[in-house]
Protein backbone atom coordinates (compact mmCIF):
# COMPACT_ATOMS: atom_id res chain seq x y z
CA UNK A 1 0.00 0.00 0.00
CA UNK A 2 2.98 2.40 0.34
CA UNK A 3 4.00 1.88 -3.11
CA UNK A 4 0.56 3.22 -3.88
CA UNK A 5 0.00 5.89 -1.82
CA UNK A 6 3.42 6.99 -2.58
CA UNK A 7 2.98 6.74 -6.07
CA UNK A 8 -0.19 8.30 -6.35
CA UNK A 9 1.63 11.59 -4.21
CA UNK A 10 4.29 11.25 -5.97
CA UNK A 11 1.84 12.51 -9.52
CA UNK A 12 0.48 15.48 -7.62
CA UNK A 13 3.91 16.71 -6.86
CA UNK A 14 4.65 16.03 -10.60
CA UNK A 15 3.56 18.85 -13.16
CA UNK A 16 4.05 22.60 -13.50
CA UNK A 17 3.09 25.38 -11.13
CA UNK A 18 0.59 28.04 -12.44
CA UNK A 19 3.01 29.87 -13.79
CA UNK A 20 4.61 27.26 -15.98
CA UNK A 21 1.15 26.64 -17.46
CA UNK A 22 0.43 29.89 -18.49
CA UNK A 23 3.80 30.21 -20.27
CA UNK A 24 2.93 27.20 -22.14
CA UNK A 25 -0.26 28.59 -22.97
CA UNK A 26 1.61 32.47 -24.57
CA UNK A 27 4.00 29.86 -26.50
CA UNK A 28 0.17 28.23 -28.21
CA UNK A 29 -0.73 31.20 -28.53
CA UNK A 30 2.37 32.56 -30.56
CA UNK A 31 2.37 29.73 -32.19
CA UNK A 32 -1.36 29.72 -33.21
CA UNK A 33 -0.58 33.02 -34.56
CA UNK A 34 2.26 32.01 -36.60
CA UNK A 35 0.19 29.53 -38.17
CA UNK A 36 -2.53 32.21 -38.88
CA UNK A 37 -0.19 34.12 -40.66
CA UNK A 38 0.71 31.51 -43.18
CA UNK A 39 -2.81 32.36 -44.56
CA UNK A 40 -1.57 35.89 -45.06
CA UNK A 41 2.23 35.86 -45.91
CA UNK A 42 3.53 34.05 -48.60
CA UNK A 43 5.85 31.10 -47.46
CA UNK A 44 6.34 29.53 -50.40
CA UNK A 45 8.13 26.16 -50.44
CA UNK A 46 8.03 25.87 -46.46
CA UNK A 47 4.66 26.81 -46.08
CA UNK A 48 3.33 23.07 -46.02
CA UNK A 49 6.38 22.05 -43.77
CA UNK A 50 5.97 24.89 -41.58
CA UNK A 51 2.33 24.37 -40.95
CA UNK A 52 2.85 20.63 -40.06
CA UNK A 53 5.81 21.09 -38.15
CA UNK A 54 3.86 24.07 -35.93
CA UNK A 55 0.81 21.17 -35.76
CA UNK A 56 2.83 18.52 -34.17
CA UNK A 57 4.45 21.09 -31.97
CA UNK A 58 1.62 22.26 -30.61
CA UNK A 59 0.02 18.81 -29.91
CA UNK A 60 3.04 17.53 -28.85
CA UNK A 61 3.34 20.41 -25.91
CA UNK A 62 -0.51 19.65 -25.10
CA UNK A 63 0.02 16.22 -24.67
CA UNK A 64 3.06 16.50 -22.45
CA UNK A 65 2.48 19.69 -20.15
CA UNK A 66 -1.24 19.94 -20.07
CA UNK A 67 -2.04 16.20 -20.13
CA UNK A 68 0.90 15.78 -17.83
CA UNK A 69 2.32 12.76 -19.96
CA UNK A 70 5.89 14.01 -19.41
CA UNK A 71 5.37 14.03 -15.84
CA UNK A 72 3.51 10.93 -15.26
CA UNK A 73 3.85 7.22 -15.33
CA UNK A 74 5.38 5.47 -19.26
CA UNK A 75 2.18 3.36 -19.24
CA UNK A 76 -0.01 6.65 -19.69
CA UNK A 77 1.97 7.25 -22.69
CA UNK A 78 2.73 4.00 -24.08
CA UNK A 79 -1.27 3.63 -23.94
CA UNK A 80 -2.14 7.08 -26.20
CA UNK A 81 0.92 6.58 -27.99
CA UNK A 82 -0.13 3.42 -29.53
CA UNK A 83 -3.71 4.62 -30.28
CA UNK A 84 -2.10 7.53 -32.13
CA UNK A 85 0.91 5.13 -34.09
CA UNK A 86 -1.91 2.58 -35.06
CA UNK A 87 -4.55 5.61 -36.20
CA UNK A 88 -1.74 6.86 -38.47
CA UNK A 89 -0.35 3.77 -40.07
CA UNK A 90 -3.87 2.56 -41.09
CA UNK A 91 -5.43 6.11 -42.42
CA UNK A 92 -1.69 6.94 -44.28
CA UNK A 93 -2.13 3.29 -46.06
CA UNK A 94 -5.70 4.25 -46.19
CA UNK A 95 -4.74 7.18 -48.25
CA UNK A 96 -1.94 5.48 -50.03
CA UNK A 97 -4.31 3.29 -51.78
CA UNK A 98 -6.67 5.87 -53.20
CA UNK A 99 -3.15 7.46 -54.41
CA UNK A 100 -3.81 10.36 -52.11
CA UNK A 101 0.10 11.07 -51.84
CA UNK A 102 0.13 11.09 -55.73
CA UNK A 103 0.00 14.88 -57.06
CA UNK B 1 -5.25 -8.99 7.49
CA UNK B 2 -8.92 -7.16 8.42
CA UNK B 3 -6.43 -4.51 8.98
CA UNK B 4 -4.91 -4.36 5.96
CA UNK B 5 -8.70 -5.42 4.26
CA UNK B 6 -10.08 -1.66 6.23
CA UNK B 7 -6.82 -0.19 5.31
CA UNK B 8 -7.37 -0.55 1.46
CA UNK B 9 -10.94 0.15 1.72
CA UNK B 10 -10.20 3.41 2.55
CA UNK B 11 -7.80 4.50 0.58
CA UNK B 12 -9.75 2.97 -2.12
CA UNK B 13 -12.56 5.43 -1.04
CA UNK B 14 -9.74 8.38 -0.73
CA UNK B 15 -7.82 7.97 -4.36
CA UNK B 16 -10.09 5.58 -6.20
CA UNK B 17 -8.75 2.54 -7.25
CA UNK B 18 -5.42 1.32 -8.24
CA UNK B 19 -4.19 -1.24 -10.22
CA UNK B 20 -1.29 -3.81 -9.34
CA UNK B 21 1.16 -1.61 -11.25
CA UNK B 22 0.03 1.53 -8.70
CA UNK B 23 -1.54 3.55 -11.23
CA UNK B 24 -5.22 4.85 -11.19
CA UNK B 25 -7.27 2.26 -12.85
CA UNK B 26 -9.63 4.81 -14.32
CA UNK B 27 -6.40 6.86 -15.38
CA UNK B 28 -5.48 3.79 -17.10
CA UNK B 29 -9.27 3.56 -18.42
CA UNK B 30 -9.23 7.53 -19.94
CA UNK B 31 -5.82 6.98 -21.75
CA UNK B 32 -7.18 3.79 -22.92
CA UNK B 33 -10.06 5.66 -24.32
CA UNK B 34 -8.59 8.60 -25.58
CA UNK B 35 -6.39 6.13 -28.01
CA UNK B 36 -9.32 4.49 -29.35
CA UNK B 37 -10.50 8.07 -30.15
CA UNK B 38 -7.63 8.55 -31.89
CA UNK B 39 -8.80 5.79 -34.69
CA UNK B 40 -12.15 7.57 -34.58
CA UNK B 41 -11.10 11.33 -35.57
CA UNK B 42 -8.12 9.31 -37.37
CA UNK B 43 -10.99 7.81 -40.03
CA UNK B 44 -12.75 11.32 -40.02
CA UNK B 45 -9.90 13.46 -41.06
CA UNK B 46 -8.62 10.60 -43.50
CA UNK B 47 -12.36 11.14 -45.07
CA UNK B 48 -12.32 14.86 -44.87
CA UNK B 49 -9.06 14.65 -46.67
CA UNK B 50 -9.90 12.75 -49.27
CA UNK B 51 -13.09 14.28 -50.08
CA UNK B 52 -12.07 17.69 -49.38
CA UNK B 53 -11.78 18.27 -53.46
CA UNK B 54 -14.81 16.70 -55.10
CA UNK B 55 -17.24 18.97 -55.17
CA UNK B 56 -19.68 18.94 -58.55
CA UNK B 57 -22.09 21.33 -56.78
CA UNK B 58 -22.66 23.90 -53.80
CA UNK B 59 -18.86 26.00 -53.08
CA UNK B 60 -15.27 25.23 -53.31
CA UNK B 61 -14.02 25.27 -49.32
CA UNK B 62 -11.85 28.08 -50.36
CA UNK B 63 -14.67 29.98 -51.31
CA UNK B 64 -17.07 29.38 -47.70
CA UNK B 65 -13.45 29.35 -45.15
CA UNK B 66 -13.40 32.25 -42.87
CA UNK B 67 -10.00 31.81 -41.00
CA UNK B 68 -9.99 35.36 -39.39
CA UNK B 69 -13.10 33.91 -37.49
CA UNK B 70 -12.04 30.31 -37.55
CA UNK B 71 -8.79 31.37 -35.56
CA UNK B 72 -10.38 33.05 -32.98
CA UNK B 73 -12.28 30.12 -32.09
CA UNK B 74 -9.05 27.98 -32.62
CA UNK B 75 -7.50 30.28 -30.03
CA UNK B 76 -10.80 30.43 -27.46
CA UNK B 77 -10.54 26.77 -27.57
CA UNK B 78 -6.58 27.08 -26.91
CA UNK B 79 -7.09 29.03 -23.66
CA UNK B 80 -9.78 26.95 -22.35
CA UNK B 81 -7.07 23.70 -21.97
CA UNK B 82 -5.57 26.47 -20.04
CA UNK B 83 -7.97 27.35 -17.93
CA UNK B 84 -8.78 23.80 -17.65
CA UNK B 85 -5.03 23.01 -16.12
CA UNK B 86 -5.55 25.63 -14.03
CA UNK B 87 -8.70 23.84 -12.52
CA UNK B 88 -6.81 20.44 -12.38
CA UNK B 89 -3.98 22.56 -10.43
CA UNK B 90 -6.56 24.31 -7.93
CA UNK B 91 -8.29 20.80 -7.32
CA UNK B 92 -4.19 19.05 -6.22
CA UNK B 93 -4.59 21.57 -3.94
CA UNK B 94 -7.82 21.18 -2.48
CA UNK B 95 -8.84 24.75 -3.24
CA UNK B 96 -12.67 23.96 -4.20
CA UNK B 97 -13.59 27.57 -4.99
CA UNK B 98 -11.11 28.22 -7.37
CA UNK B 99 -11.58 24.72 -8.88
CA UNK B 100 -15.10 25.71 -9.85
CA UNK B 101 -14.23 28.90 -11.07
CA UNK B 102 -11.86 27.70 -13.31
CA UNK B 103 -13.90 25.17 -14.87
CA UNK B 104 -16.67 27.25 -15.17
CA UNK B 105 -14.36 29.53 -17.44
CA UNK B 106 -13.04 26.50 -19.32
CA UNK B 107 -17.65 25.16 -19.72
CA UNK B 108 -18.07 29.11 -21.07
CA UNK B 109 -14.52 29.06 -23.59
CA UNK B 110 -15.75 25.72 -24.68
CA UNK B 111 -20.27 27.14 -25.26
CA UNK B 112 -18.20 30.20 -26.94
CA UNK B 113 -16.19 27.76 -29.46
CA UNK B 114 -19.79 26.08 -30.23
CA UNK B 115 -21.88 29.14 -30.53
CA UNK B 116 -19.05 29.96 -33.22
CA UNK B 117 -19.58 26.52 -34.66
CA UNK B 118 -23.21 27.03 -34.82
CA UNK B 119 -22.61 30.28 -36.60
CA UNK B 120 -19.93 29.19 -38.88
CA UNK B 121 -22.73 25.95 -40.32
CA UNK B 122 -25.10 27.80 -40.41
CA UNK B 123 -23.13 30.64 -42.83
CA UNK B 124 -22.21 27.91 -44.44
CA UNK B 125 -25.86 26.63 -45.20
CA UNK B 126 -27.19 29.66 -46.70
CA UNK B 127 -24.44 29.75 -48.73
CA UNK B 128 -25.15 26.90 -50.56
CA UNK B 129 -23.21 24.34 -48.85
CA UNK B 130 -25.79 21.33 -47.13
CA UNK B 131 -24.88 18.06 -45.44
CA UNK B 132 -25.63 16.14 -49.08
CA UNK B 133 -24.54 19.01 -51.70
CA UNK B 134 -21.31 17.52 -52.30
CA UNK B 135 -18.50 14.99 -50.57
CA UNK B 136 -16.70 17.71 -49.55
CA UNK B 137 -19.94 19.02 -47.77
CA UNK B 138 -20.81 15.90 -46.05
CA UNK B 139 -16.77 14.89 -44.61
CA UNK B 140 -16.62 18.57 -43.71
CA UNK B 141 -19.73 17.63 -41.64
CA UNK B 142 -19.26 15.03 -40.26
CA UNK B 143 -15.88 15.82 -38.88
CA UNK B 144 -16.44 18.67 -37.52
CA UNK B 145 -19.98 17.77 -36.44
CA UNK B 146 -18.43 15.07 -34.42
CA UNK B 147 -15.86 17.12 -33.01
CA UNK B 148 -18.57 19.67 -31.68
CA UNK B 149 -20.61 17.29 -30.17
CA UNK B 150 -17.62 16.05 -28.61
CA UNK B 151 -16.62 20.04 -27.53
CA UNK B 152 -20.65 19.65 -26.21
CA UNK B 153 -20.38 16.59 -24.24
CA UNK B 154 -17.18 18.18 -22.44
CA UNK B 155 -19.67 21.34 -21.56
CA UNK B 156 -22.30 19.15 -20.00
CA UNK B 157 -19.51 17.22 -18.30
CA UNK B 158 -17.76 20.09 -17.13
CA UNK B 159 -20.57 22.00 -15.47
CA UNK B 160 -22.18 18.39 -13.97
CA UNK B 161 -18.66 18.29 -12.47
CA UNK B 162 -19.21 21.50 -11.02
CA UNK B 163 -22.10 20.49 -9.44
CA UNK B 164 -21.03 17.34 -8.16
CA UNK B 165 -18.30 19.57 -6.51
CA UNK B 166 -20.90 21.75 -5.17
CA UNK B 167 -22.65 19.24 -3.58
CA UNK B 168 -19.59 17.48 -2.31
CA UNK B 169 -20.72 14.20 -3.82
CA UNK B 170 -17.68 13.26 -5.26
CA UNK B 171 -16.62 9.18 -4.18
CA UNK B 172 -13.09 9.40 -3.94
CA UNK B 173 -10.12 11.33 -5.39
CA UNK B 174 -11.66 14.85 -6.48
CA UNK B 175 -8.80 15.99 -7.64
CA UNK B 176 -8.29 12.93 -9.92
CA UNK B 177 -11.96 13.02 -10.91
CA UNK B 178 -11.28 17.06 -12.19
CA UNK B 179 -7.86 15.05 -13.86
CA UNK B 180 -9.69 12.69 -15.74
CA UNK B 181 -12.39 15.15 -17.15
CA UNK B 182 -9.70 17.43 -17.91
CA UNK B 183 -7.93 15.00 -20.07
CA UNK B 184 -10.78 14.16 -22.37
CA UNK B 185 -11.07 18.03 -22.76
CA UNK B 186 -7.50 18.04 -23.21
CA UNK B 187 -8.02 15.59 -26.16
CA UNK B 188 -10.64 17.50 -27.82
CA UNK B 189 -8.47 20.37 -28.07
CA UNK B 190 -5.47 18.44 -29.75
CA UNK B 191 -7.92 17.13 -32.14
CA UNK B 192 -8.95 20.74 -33.14
CA UNK B 193 -5.31 21.87 -33.99
CA UNK B 194 -5.14 18.93 -36.50
CA UNK B 195 -8.35 19.85 -37.94
CA UNK B 196 -7.23 23.26 -38.02
CA UNK B 197 -4.18 22.94 -39.81
CA UNK B 198 -5.25 20.42 -42.03
CA UNK B 199 -9.00 21.31 -42.66
CA UNK B 200 -8.75 24.82 -42.60
CA UNK B 201 -4.81 26.21 -43.29
CA UNK B 202 -4.05 23.80 -45.96
CA UNK B 203 -6.34 24.67 -49.06
CA UNK B 204 -7.27 21.90 -51.31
Amino acid sequence: MTTVTETHEDAHEHGMSDAGYIKIAIILALITGLEVSTYYVDFGPLFMPSLLTMMVVKFVMVVSYFMHLKFDSKIFSFLFYVGLGLALFVYITALATFKFFIA
Amino acid sequence: MADIATHDTDHATDHGHHSSTGLSNNKLAMWLFLGSECLLFGGLISTYMLYRGRVQNGPHPSQIYDIPFTSVSSFVLLMSSLTMVLAVSSAQRKDDTKTNLWLLITALLGATFIGGQVYEFTTFYREGLGFTTSLFGSSFYSLTGFHGVHVSLGVIMLLALMGIIKKGKIVGDKAEVVELIGLYWHFVDIVWIIIFTLVYLIPS
